[in-house]
């Protein structure tokens, strides 16, 4: 069972030295083992008018008259737990920078302009298949402050609350073939084996002719209250 | 036994969630779900505010984590309809980010959950911030529950010398009931985490 343990081990470590700041924000000591009974804590449920009409499509929910400029994608892709059964109704909710690479956060400071058609958020919940699908335009990479010419490949943010306390993913997807993946700490600390696990397949058959490309992502979810026998 | 997926791995959260995430608070256009206040008008409960702030290994205030709360209402029950939105009644699930007042000081309003099966009242709490590549998961029990925090089956599980990292401080005062809770990453009083 242990080996079992390590060889779906695909989580990063709480410090990776190359990425700075986990130096002085990630625990010296060693997390706390606790009884299932909170692993399985129910989280709560959102309802659909938590959800706005425009809220899977980015490239109108902050449109001011016009749209967005990039390159148009659709983005969908299944949440399961760790047997591969659906998510129903977990809430995703996303972030990215616009096609520049450019946050509309406050305190980011990278010189790429800004798009008054684009926020860049959005949030969705999945269907009873655990599904899910937004539209949005693919994010440009930036850089940033961790070391000289330091670059983000392209990423999307992802935050998914599931049913149960560890269910509770926050994670980033990325795109095939990105070459800054080589040299992003953030990437690089998520064990080799699992590293595809964060990148979205091309989907030529989901494209839409004539109007967006198609990534593929799925999510699988951790989930301890389930001990199926087959 | 089933076949076993990998699960997706964690990635940080980033600086720059707070226009997705914690949108109103920090002055975006777009709506939050939820907030601060984790309880309606006309919940029966006591009203608390639970205050604080999160310190790195140097001892700095971090200014651009995300704090998560969820927790029981004043009989012990999480809440299990749908939330629709912020002012929902009790929904006992909040969020803030530590990015609006300028020492990284974070507040919560809601009503002190109540004693529940054999377990003292606590909060759950779930941290995200850059810098780390998890979320990391704790919780909040309060000072003036001395007899049934000694009672607590997971506080009894930490060692005895960080049990006082998961106690907020009851803060006397007028009006509302205020704890303070501030989280230590790293350092002598290093907030005790629990692996989930
Ligand atoms: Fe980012």
């Amino acid at each position: 069972m242990e080996t079992e343990e390590k060889i779906f081990d695909t989580q990063p470590p709480y410090l990776y030295p190359e990425y700075k700041s986990t130096i002085l924000r990630s625990p010296t000591k060693p997390l706390i083992l606790t009884k299932s009974f909170i692993k399985d804590l129910s989280m709560p449920v959102f309802g659909e008018s938590c959800i706005g009409e425009f809220d899977n499509d980015l490239t109108k929910n902050a449109a001011k008259g016009g749209q967005p400029i990039g390159e148009r994608i659709k983005v969908s892709g299944k949440v399961m737990d760790k047997y591969g059964r659906p998510v129903p109704n977990a809430l995703i909710e996303i972030w990215q920078a616009n096609s520049a690479g450019r946050y509309i956060h406050k305190l980011e400071i990278h010189d790429a302009p800004l798009d008054l058609n684009f926020l860049g958020a959005g949030r969705m919940l999945t269907d009873k298949e655990g599904h899910y699908m937004f539209y949005t335009i693919k994010p440009g990479a930036y850089p940033w402050g961790n070391h000289y010419n330091a670059w983000r490949p392209n990423h999307i943010h992802f935050s998914v609350i599931g049913h149960q306390l560890d269910q509770r993913l926050v994670t980033q997807m990325y795109f095939p073939g990105d070459p800054l993946f080589d040299y992003d700490p953030i990437f690089q600390a998520v064990p080799k084996h699992a590293r595809e696990l964060l990148i979205a397949r091309f989907r030529m058959d989901w494209t839409e002719a004539e109007f967006a490309l198609a990534y593929e992502f799925n999510i699988v979810l951790n989930g301890s209250k389930q001990t199926p026998f087959e | 036994m089933m076949e076993q997926l990998k699960t997706t791995p964690s990635q940080t959260v980033g600086p720059f969630f707070a226009y997705s995430l914690t949108a109103e608070q920090y002055g975006y256009g777009y709506n939050s779900i939820v907030n601060d206040v984790l309880t309606g008008d006309g919940i029966e409960g006591r009203m608390i505010c639970i205050k604080g702030q999160v310190f790195d290994g140097a001892g700095s205030a971090i200014t651009d984590a995300m704090i998560e709360l969820w927790h029981a209402d004043n009989f012990g029950q999480y809440r299990e309809t749908c939330i629709n939105g912020k002012n929902d009644g009790f929904m006992g699930f909040g969020r803030v980010g530590t990015g609006t007042n300028s020492n990284g000081e974070f507040s919560f309003t809601t009503i002190k959950p109540k004693f529940s099966d054999n377990r003292a009242p606590h909060i759950n709490v779930i941290l995200f911030m850059r810098g780390s590549l998890h979320g990391l998961y704790t919780r909040i029990y309060f000072s003036d529950d001395e007899k049934a925090n000694t009672d607590d089956e997971l506080l009894n599980n930490v060692p005895a010398e960080r049990r006082h990292t998961l106690i907020a401080q009851k803060n006397k005062s007028d009006g509302i009931a205020t704890y303070l809770f501030d989280i230590h990453m790293q350092g002598e009083n290093e907030t005790a985490f629990f692996e989930l």
